[in-house]
């Protein structure tokens, strides 16, 4: 596909003795929000550190805007434009919520306008600005973590399951910070198992099982069709929703 | 779009001045013990100036550990270097420590320092690649790799200096005392208190208004995010393990100055103190690390005079009564 931004090619992956991807293969299109569906050890959050090289690739090719990334070290993938915002949220909690962000800038101070572009959505990491970030409620942590992948302009957002262990309302209020991140022509891969936030932000659905992506196409149709959401995922979209 | 809501107000940071109040605790329990306050005075000035050093040798200690997880038992190694740099520099300078003027033994005492920070920081250096880049996240062979280094920095000073113990002495207008209150204080000991501020204001101001104080701060959190935010840590790790060694040579060369010799395991010696400091102070606590300093050394002073046979079991007991009342050090970092 000419406007592919991220290629993974039969990706093999292995934590110590372990054999966690076996072959993936993913595409994510550029200016598109791509989701990753699968049960629990899938291997979907493997595949996201794979791609940023926090694991290595045993196997397989992983390119990125055209070059292959596979071998580079992490800060190099991060800095050909890759943002990754973990499961584990991984803010610095000894640090304010500024330094947080001022570090997550490479390339200066935060620009001004962008901020207040974050702040739109997320107003309380204007309210704690100076706080610790340690300090902060637990979604209020998962607002920075998104803040500081977006503080500057990326080409590739990776998102793991952003909406894990957050109250409803602040759910639907990421939703929309994800589909304001989409208006503005980000890329993005996001895993989540919340199939109502993959109905409502994703472009495309990619679902994997035992270390592979067993199906992939568009998520409105995944999104039509209650018996493949059954195979593929095993949802009762009645639990779920 | 809906805007997610600001929340409830956090609640508020409270500054913990509990550990800052202990030294001053001390020396006030300390006075009435000691009576006479000239010699109250002339041991707590005393104290600091120890304090003040032992800060300069253990602060690069805690760093390294903090960031890098590193348990460096080499790092005595860069204090003797930092000793013998200093006798090494002034030989030539003789003519200017041996002035009646300060400024001018001052020119050759910054100068000595400037060098035998460089050259423990180069020697850091080496110690990085050779010995402890090779061992990282395990733990055990830190511990092996970094007292075989010690070791071998030891006999190679033996080797390229001999094994006697070489005197050195102070500038000229370094010696004798001063008089306040009717206390003598050495003017050496002034200096070194004001060595010591210094390097602590200087680390904090690294450590809280540079970028690449926070990117130590985060570090000694979360490498891994770190480098997922597009910088070299290990870049990072060497540029703190070279900084760390620099102030160990520095921390060396004010020690030996003190004690007025040189000896290649002077470094061997003091790393139980170091020890004990960053682990009072609380691991990778650069301000839990001058506390401690300054704790230890104020109760070595006063315990010296007041009960002599503790004085040498009184930091163990000093940190014993620190961990029962807070087991992870004074300041300890959040994440560890």
């Amino acid at each position: 596909m000419s406007d592919t931004l991220l290629a993974l090619s039969g990706v093999h992956t292995h934590i110590g003795r372990y054999h966690i991807l076996h072959g993936v293969d993913l595409v994510a299109p550029q200016g598109r929000t791509t989701m990753l569906l699968g049960r629990n050890g899938a291997g979907k959050t493997t595949t996201l550190r794979t791609i940023m090289g926090l694991w290595r690739a045993s196997q397989g090719s992983i390119h990125f805007d055209g070059a292959a990334i596979e071998g580079l070290a992490t800060p190099d993938i991060a800095q050909a434009g890759i943002a990754y915002v973990p499961e584990t949220m991984a803010i610095f909690s000894d640090l304010t919520v500024r330094e947080n962000l001022v570090l997550a800038a490479r390339g200066g101070p935060p620009d001004e306008k962008r901020l207040e572009w974050i702040f739109g959505f997320f107003p309380a990491l204007r309210k704690f600005w100076l706080s610790r970030a340690g300090t902060l409620s637990g979604g209020q942590k998962q607002m920075l973590s998104i803040a500081r992948a977006i503080v500057e302009e990326r080409k590739l957002i990776l998102i793991d399951e952003p909406t894990k262990g957050l109250s409803p309302a602040i759910v639907v209020a990421l939703i929309d910070c994800l589909k304001e991140i989409k208006r503005a022509g980000a890329t993005v891969l996001l895993v989540e198992q919340n199939f109502r936030v993959a109905q409502e932000v994703g472009d495309l659905v990619c679902v994997m099982e035992s270390g592979r992506v067993v199906h992939h196409g568009a998520m409105a149709d995944l999104a039509a069709d209650e018996m493949l959401q059954r195979r593929l995922l095993g949802l009762s979209l009645d639990s779920h929703q | 779009m809906t805007a997610i809501d600001a929340g409830t107000a956090l609640p508020r940071q409270k500054t913990d001045f509990w550990p800052i109040l202990l030294p001053l605790a001390m020396a006030a329990i300390a006075w009435p013990f000691i009576g006479a306050f000239s010699t109250w005075l002339t041991l707590t000035l005393a104290g600091l100036a120890m304090g003040m050093m032992i800060f300069a040798m253990a602060s690069g200690l805690t760093l390294v550990f903090g960031l890098m997880d590193v348990l460096n038992f080499g790092h005595g190694a860069f204090i003797s270097v930092g000793a013998y740099l200093a006798m090494v520099a002034f030989t030539p300078l003789a003519a200017f420590t041996q002035a009646d003027s300060l400024s001018i033994n001052l020119l050759a005492l910054v100068p000595a320092m400037l060098l035998a920070m460089a050259t423990s920081a180069a020697v850091g250096y080496v110690f990085e690649r050779l010995l402890v880049r090779p061992v990282y996240g395990q733990h055990l062979k830190q511990i092996l790799i970094t007292m075989g280094g010690l070791i071998v920095a030891e006999q190679t000073l033996y080797a390229l200096f001999g094994p006697q113990i070489i005197p050195l002495s102070l500038p000229t207008a370094l010696r004798g005392s001063l008089e306040f209150g009717g206390a003598a204080v050495e003017k050496y000991r002034l200096l070194a208190v004001v060595v010591g501020l210094i390097v602590f204001l200087c680390l904090q101001f690294m450590l809280n208004r540079t970028k690449i104080g926070l990117l130590i701060r985060a570090g000694v959190e979360n490498k891994e995010m770190v480098e997922a935010l597009g910088y070299r840590i290990r870049r990072l790790f060497i540029g703190v393990f070279m900084a760390g060694s620099a102030l160990a040579g520095l921390g060396g060369m004010m020690w030996a100055l003190y004690r007025e010799q040189v000896h290649a395991s002077m470094g061997g010696e003091m790393m139980v103190l170091t020890f004990i400091v960053i682990i009072i102070g609380g691991l990778g606590s650069v301000g839990g690390c001058f506390i401690g300093s300054a704790l230890v050394a104020l109760l070595v002073n006063y315990a010296g005079f007041l009960v002599p046979k503790i004085a040498l079991v009184s930091n163990i007991l000093l940190m014993v009564a620190v961990l029962l009342w807070r087991p992870r050090g004074l300041y300890p970092l959040s994440s560890r």
